[in-house]
């Protein structure tokens, strides 16, 4: 029964979307007001239709319905509640329901949120949101309807498969879908836009908090996933430049170049075609990297659903969502010129650089990511990119992007006033070649070519951006979130590139052969195996090893890898071993059985590592303090 | 310089550094990318020697040969019509099994034996990889021989 009302839900969830569409765009569109105020209505009729369908599926979730077909394919009676939960959107059809819901959250927060916009502009966006709503949902519904039932229902589940169940992963997918959908509203802004021919500054002042929040999501979103592929996959990196990864790394680079471009529309009325461009580019990316996910067309470690009719579901409708949209702008843009000129040292040209830099970055990340898909259809051959490619073509556009956001957060608008700053900015690029070589000669031995360049980047970026606040502080000026959000992000991705320095050039990494009781070296570190026992989890018995590590003698940490043997799909799983410390990361990864008594294991000692994903936090933190600035809050002033 | 000459100089500055940046990337990607060869391929000399490739197939049965206590090993790759001996020395993923699809980079020596660097298998054990289900059903009239559990779509 309870899948029954879900799956009827889902039906209603439809209907509704698409009636919000309807009154959003014919309302306006046909001058007939009572059409444009049923608008938000739908969206709440549409809101409490689809957390219902949700809240159905996690309740046959929770209570172990196994004749409910992806119930059964997800789940087991012996798995853990929040396991339970998780697996809901554990694979494809819970996880389109999952967006659905997310998408319309975001857009009943925008009909709450929208009072003081014009009527008709405000019911444009909440339409085109529903356009989309009704994508997904005649998605889920079509080709992916999780509330199937399956007759005779299975005694037991299939389970979730093991290396989801983790508590980053149950958060990964939906802060991913948080950023990924919360970018559909800076695209339904840009859309309603353009459908009316005009967008002023109080258009980017509208969007702006929103994109930048679904920015710091989607930050999030990326470094969970990140950070789970470190600890869970067992091969101890951070970043492997895998097509899904990739897919959620375009977006991302897109979404950093349009907040940055909005910010130019804001203030000073500029760049107004370009930011246009860049909010359906962003959304498109994500829906990209939604299709590229869920049809299967990649080689990915970790392609999770497959099914070519998805495939062609997901890019008929990408097509038509660009297509409509490039359509739009195509026809449109010619109408919003910008008049204003800028000097070539102010921060309207610094943000163009910085501009071209990153979406120069996300087409490399593109190219390398879609010629292995373009090369197969075409029939020339199967290959594959990997890091040999990803490195250098995406160091190339970054190194000057950090040079140039140094200096850059300092410009003013219009004329460029540098020169009032050129002292603080000098003094902190010498506080961050001082500081690049103590650590390069003081704290770790030698370094690569690339690694002082690194450091000195970072460093120079990290205290770069405290000198705003400090200064406003000491002339004791007014501290806007603006000023603090926009501070502690550049201070996170300093944080984050002289920690990816760190990992790079300084980790300690081999696979040693161990007995128990015997030793291995790597660098100035010793691992040696202790024992090795049999633990029993809930849905799982696992050979655990202990394993102490010595540097230069002395015992600096004890690892409990495990090598565990899921019951219910018989599938043998890594859990490494880490020791989370102030300055690095202690990791052992059980390997196999190699005969004679000996076990393989992957030792690594990776320093700073902890702090690219805590810069990764920093970076949407300060999305977040900036987009709750109080000028975004209450009624914004007229149009300049 | 009027408005309009620092404009055009700023344009073609943005052109010309695009421009660099895009034939960096295309020298990048020639030089980078790596193709796929199947067993058949290699032992008809299809691949090249001393430059890394990805080379895919399934694990040979009987044929993992491990020095015991020690990390070198050594397995047949096989698209059952040609096998190519490769040898590696780390650890192997959790679902490297006789009998599975397993895909390995890494290049071929004179010898005809590939010395692999990194060996894939995928975290799902009916999952093959594409290209070597493909590759293997070329050989056999579009159909997947001997292991029945083989199926070229992972369970979602």
């Amino acid at each position: 029964m309870i899948a029954e009302i879900g799956h009827f839900t889902l039906i209603l969830a439809l209907l509704a979307a698409l009636a919000q569409s309807f009154f959003g765009l014919a309302g306006p569109g046909l001058e007939r007001p009572s059409w444009t105020q049923a608008t938000r209505p739908a969206v709440w009729v549409q809101f409490l239709v689809t957390t219902l369908s949700l809240a159905m599926l996690v309740a046959v979730f929770v209570q172990n319905d196994f004749s409910v077909e992806y119930v059964a394919a997800n789940s087991n009676s012996a798995l853990p509640l929040l396991y339970r939960v998780s697996a809901v959107w554990g694979a494809h059809e819970g996880s389109l329901l999952l967006w659905a819901w997310i998408l319309v959250a975001w857009t009943l927060a925008v009909a709450l949120l929208s009072r003081s916009l014009p009527e008709p502009f405000a019911a444009r966006v909440l339409g085109v949101l529903g356009l989309i709503s009704v994508g997904f949902l005649a998605f889920t519904l079509f080709t992916s309807n999780p509330f199937l039932r399956l007759d005779p229902a299975a005694p037991d589940g299939r389970d979730l498969n093991p290396l989801l169940q983790d508590p980053a992963l149950a958060a990964h997918p939906p802060m991913l879908y948080a950023g990924y959908v919360g970018l559909a509203v800076a695209f339904a802004f840009a859309c309603a836009a353009m459908i009316e021919g005009r967008l002023d500054q109080t258009w980017a002042r509208w969007t702006r908090p929103w994109t930048t929040v679904a920015w710091a999501f989607l930050s999030i979103g990326i470094a969970l996933g990140s950070w789970w592929a470190y600890y869970e996959l067992g091969w101890g990196g951070y970043w492997f430049w895998d097509p899904v990864e990739n897919a959620s790394f375009m977006p991302w680079l897109v979404a950093t170049a349009l907040i940055h471009s909005l910010a130019v529309t804001e203030k000073r009325g500029l760049f107004k075609s370009w930011t246009l461009l860049l909010a359906i580019m962003a959304f498109s990316l994500s829906l990209l990297g939604t299709f590229l996910v869920r049809s299967g067309v990649l080689v990915s470690v970790h392609s999770f659903a497959a099914d070519p009719a998805r495939g062609m579901f997901i890019l008929a409708f990408l097509v038509i969502i660009i297509g409509g949209a490039l359509t739009l702008y195509a026809w449109r843009a010619p109408l919003l010129r910008s008049e204003a000129g800028f000097e070539f040292t102010s921060r309207e040209s610094f943000l163009l650089f910085n501009n071209i830099l990153l979406v120069v970055a996300a087409a490399a990340v593109f190219v390398g990511t879609m010629a292995p898909l373009i090369s197969d259809a075409l029939g020339l051959g199967t290959l594959s990119v990997g890091r040999q490619y990803f490195d250098p073509v995406f160091l190339l556009p970054s190194l000057p992007l950090l040079a140039l956001a140094a200096v850059g957060i300092h410009s003013g608008w219009k004329k460029g006033r540098i020169s009032d700053r050129r002292q603080s900015i000098l003094l902190a690029l010498l506080g961050g070649v001082l500081l690049t070589l103590v650590l390069v000669l003081g704290v770790w031995e030698g370094a690569k070519i690339l690694t002082p360049v690194g450091f000195a980047l970072g460093l120079w970026l990290m205290l770069s951006a405290l000198i705003d606040p400090i200064d406003r502080w000491r002339r004791k000026l007014s501290m806007t979130r603006a000023v603090i959000g926009m501070a502690i992000a550049h201070l996170g991705l300093g944080l984050f590139v002289v920690s990816i320095t760190a990992v790079e050039s300084y980790t300690s990494e081999r696979d040693l052969a161990l007995a128990v009781g015997e030793s291995g070296r790597i660098d100035q570190f010793e691992y040696r195996l202790e024992g090795l026992s049999t633990v029993e989890g809930p849905n799982y018995d696992a050979l655990r090893g202990e394993i102490r590590v010595f540097e230069n003698g002395k015992e600096i940490g004890l690892l409990h890898p495990e090598k565990r043997n899921y019951w219910v799909q018989r599938q043998v799983m890594t859990e490494a071993g880490i020791d989370i410390q102030l300055g690095r990361d202690i990791f052992a990864a059980l390997g196999e059985d190699l005969g004679a008594g000996r076990w393989s294991v992957r030792a690594q000692v990776r320093p700073l590592i902890n702090y690219v994903w805590f810069a990764a936090f920093l970076m949407a933190l300060g999305g977040v303090i900036a987009a709750t600035d109080r000028r975004y809050r209450g009624r914004p002033e007229p149009a300049a | 310089m009027t408005p309009r000459q620092r404009r055009i100089t700023l344009v073609i500055g943005i052109l010309a550094g695009v421009a660099v940046a895009g034939a960096l990337t295309l020298s990048a990607f020639r030089e980078n990318v790596m193709f796929f060869f199947d067993p058949s391929q290699v032992a008809g000399g299809d691949a090249p020697i001393d430059q890394r490739f990805r080379l895919g197939g399934m694990v040979k049965p009987g044929s993992v040969d491990r020095v015991a206590g020690s990390l070198e090993m050594s397995f047949v790759v096989t698209d059952f019509q040609q096998d190519v001996r490769v040898v590696y020395s780390g650890v192997v993923p959790d679902l490297f099994r006789e009998n599975q699809g397993v895909v390995a980079h890494g290049r071929l020596g004179t010898d005809g034996v590939f010395v692999a660097d990194e060996i894939l298998a995928k975290h799902d054990e009916n999952y093959m990889p594409p290209e070597v289900a493909r590759a293997i059903k070329e050989k056999h009239g579009g159909v997947m021989p001997v292991n029945p559990d083989v199926r070229s779509v992972p369970r979602t």
